[in-house]
């Protein structure tokens, strides 16, 4: 069984701490308290995009913006429910997870649209984000090919997502 | 500022769309009821990052990050040849690579930005192993994604991480596609 690897995790590395002579339950409180300090720091984020999500949708524009990317879509075999998220998810890592996550709540989590989301969230990353931190702070100016390898990672993991939680679930 | 424009395009968009479908009550409605759904996500998803986020750092503190390096490098040594004789370089691309797969996002980008420093020395354009290195960091390969786990739990999924190997799955594919285009782009992308 997968799942088994998150206790397995916990388990690991509680125990590995505690071979080292750490303080297992110290480190875990002040970890806690960074992650949420973390969370209120993107807080006022997810509260602003999750409106502009919630926005798009009443409007009407998510719709209009599925069914023109549709054909598109079903050629790759990627649900075309999930084409806001797949564009928006190289671009900022926060507006991902709120359009992801209204699509499992609207879908629900268990269902084809929702699992794919998951995945998807799951499996890529802001990938203009890192391209702009990492070369910027080493001051690299001509990025060559980076950027359409890393798009093409991209669209191998949002095609993949909706074939594997097809063929999977 | 990609930002600023991301947010005036979709109040646009959305005021433009509403106008045309007669559905501006609904639009209106929907602003209040979306930045509450904003705290609402963060909420439910708070005990999952505060629990994981703790078990980060123990994994840190452990050394479970340099264990996992260690079995990484003969790995390591063939995307990156470069690493082979340089120890500083190899240290900092595999704790990158390491970090990012125990989902410690944190701890990775430092790792990740000096790694890419060490190889630029004082050029300024980008090498293969740099792309290679994007391309791995934004292939995304994770064991655990905690907070698309937490987002699940929190609708009331019975089992939040079943779709542990379908990530799993997805990330080596991208990963490896993405690395293999690169290597293909490397050869016909000359400087410049």
């Amino acid at each position: 069984m997968a799942e088994s690897i998150v206790p397995l995790i916990i388990l690991t590395a509680s125990l590995a701490a505690l071979h080292k002579k750490e303080n297992t339950y110290d480190i875990l409180l002040q970890g806690g308290a960074e992650g949420l300090k973390l969370l209120g720091s993107i807080l006022p984020a997810l509260v602003v995009l999750l409106c502009a999500v919630h926005m798009l949708r009443a409007s009407g524009a998510v719709e209009l913006l599925s069914a023109l990317l549709a054909p598109v879509f079903r050629f790759f075999g990627i649900p075309p429910e999930t084409s806001m998220l797949v564009l928006i998810r190289p671009i900022s890592g926060s507006a991902a997870l709120a359009v992801g996550a209204d699509l499992m709540r609207e879908y629900g989590p268990d269902s084809l649209v929702g699992r794919t989301a998951a995945v998807m969230l799951g499996s890529t990353e802001t990938t203009f984000y890192t391209i702009s931190v990492y070369f910027g702070a080493a001051g690299i100016k001509k990025t060559r090919y980076a950027i359409p390898a890393a798009l093409f990672a991209d669209l191998v993991g949002f095609t993949v997502a909706s074939w594997t939680v097809k063929w999977l679930f | 500022m990609v930002m600023s424009l991301i947010w005036i395009g979709i109040v646009m968009i959305s005021l433009f769309c509403a106008i045309l479908t007669g559905r501006v009550g609904d639009l209106a409605a929907a602003v209040p009821q979306g930045a509450q759904a904003g705290i609402t996500l963060a909420v439910s998803m708070a005990g999952s990052i505060c629990l994981w986020t703790g078990i980060g750092r123990l994994m840190e503190h452990s050394g479970m990050t340099a264990v996992l390096s260690g079995l990484l490098s003969p790995l390591l040594h063939r995307v990156f040849p470069g690493t082979r004789e340089d120890p500083v370089l190899s240290r900092e691309l595999s704790g990158n690579i390491c970090a990012n797969f125990l989902g410690l996002g944190n701890a990775a980008t430092p790792m990740g930005i000096r790694a890419v420093r060490q190889m630029a020395g004082n050029g300024s354009i980008a090498t293969d192993e740099m792309c290679r290195l994007i391309v791995l960091n934004t292939a995304s390969i994770q064991l655990i994604p905690a907070n698309v786990a937490a987002v699940r739990a929190s609708l009331g999924c019975a089992s939040p991480f079943d779709i542990l190997p379908a990530v799993w799955i997805t990330s080596i594919c991208s990963a490896g596609l993405g690395v293999t285009a690169a290597w293909l782009l490397g050869k016909v992308w000359h400087h410049g």
